[in-house]
């Protein structure tokens, strides 16, 4: 009979069928509830460990929210200086060509503070892989308006919605970088559900493939949440994200690798 | 047809109350607890037996706290 089968009986080691990878430590994420840096974290540790690389990774972690990336990634990480992790990345790649190398950062990061390091080293055709969450704010600092939040959008430093007419349309870095020859594969994802969640681990096994085949610079972008710095629950959140991120930074393949 | 029963396991000290995994899961298996864990969360818990093991729910939690068990089951009419 079915119901015979204890509960017991069910959570033996030989039925397990997910649980968080080993890969990430065990330390508390330092995230607020509900964002979706910890999910983005974690898709990236899966591929690895399903590559069986763990020990021939480095990630370079940005300044944002995931400062403490090294803290979560069970893997060798470098820090950065804010804006600086794709350069960074170049010098550990170049040297270590062998090794499996990314960088992990916000779009304060990326497309701020670091927009020169993020357009020359896609350029440049750097053999690495970039791993960028965009949430449309400045999430570590107090929510602050980033180049990436939108039209209207209200931020600490935007209390009345971003005035595009004085600071100019979101800035579409993803696509702008998919027109720099050097980069191979170039994609917009999200972590907001489950079906979202396994496309993003697709994504992100793609970019660290053409890694290994030194395609070039893979560029994954993951369109995330930052409940806190939005004002809103979570589940608000991700529901307002798919009505007025996405129409803005709508998601899918950019550019595919040849 | 073999039919599936899965199990789910929720960290429920590490749960942060973000209450995602409550409507990624087609079976209401999940809702939030009236208790709240030693850091103040009101964290998620099992509330019917109807999983399926289909993983939504530990996909989506940012956390990584929910572990899924599933196994396969006979039919037996
Ligand atoms: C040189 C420098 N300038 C400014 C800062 C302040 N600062 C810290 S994090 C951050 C922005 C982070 O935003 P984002 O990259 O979007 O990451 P999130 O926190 O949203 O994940 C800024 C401006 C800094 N640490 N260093
Ligand atoms: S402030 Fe925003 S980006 Fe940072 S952890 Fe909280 S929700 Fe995530
Ligand atoms: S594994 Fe699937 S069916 Fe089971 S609780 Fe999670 S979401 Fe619900
Ligand atoms: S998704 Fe994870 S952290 Fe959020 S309520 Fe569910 S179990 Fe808790």
């Amino acid at each position: 009979m079915e119901n015979s089968i204890s509960k017991e009986k069910i959570c033996q080691p030989e039925n397990l069928v997910y649980s968080k990878t080993p890969l990430m430590t065990c330390n508390p994420l330092s995230y607020c509830p509900g964002c979706g840096h910890g999910t983005a974290h974690r898709m990236i540790m899966e591929v690895i460990e399903e590559l069986n690389m763990q020990a021939e990774t480095i990630g370079v972690a940005p300044v944002g929210c995931s400062v403490l990336a090294y803290d979560f990634l069970d893997i060798d990480m470098q820090q950065a200086a804010h804006g600086r992790a794709p350069a960074v990345a170049t010098g550990i790649k170049r040297l270590m060509p062998n090794k499996l190398v990314f960088t992990y950062q916000g779009d304060g990061d990326l497309a701020a503070i670091g927009t020169g390091e993020t357009l020359h080293a896609c350029n440049r055709g750097e053999n690495i892989c970039i791993f960028f969450v965009n949430n449309g704010i400045y999430g570590m600092t107090g929510g602050q308006m980033a180049p990436t939040t939108l039209p209207n959008m209200k931020t600490s430093t935007s209390p009345f919605g971003r005035d595009a007419a004085s600071t100019g349309q979101p800035l579409k870095i993803t696509e702008l970088v998919a027109m720099l020859p050097g980069t191979s594969y170039v994609t917009r994802q999200s972590v907001h559900t489950p079906a979202n969640v396994r496309k993003t681990k697709k994504a992100i096994e793609k970019a660290f493939q053409c890694q290994l085949e030194k395609k070039g610079l893979a560029f994954v972008e993951i369109v995330s949440n930052c409940n806190s710095g939005w004002k809103m629950t979570p589940l608000d959140s991700n529901k307002w994200m798919e009505e007025n991120m996405f129409p803005f930074f709508p998601l899918g393949d950019i550019k595919v690798p040849k | 047809m073999a039919k599936v029963k899965g199990e789910i396991v929720i960290n429920t000290e590490r749960c942060k109350g973000c209450q995602l995994c409550v409507p990624v899961c087609q079976q209401h298996t999940i809702a939030m607890s009236k208790n709240l864990n030693s850091k103040g969360y009101q964290y998620a818990t099992v509330v019917n037996d109807d999983c399926n093991g289909c993983t939504n729910c530990a996909l989506i939690c940012p956390d990584g706290v929910i572990s899924v068990y599933r196994i396969k089951l006979q039919e037996t009419n």
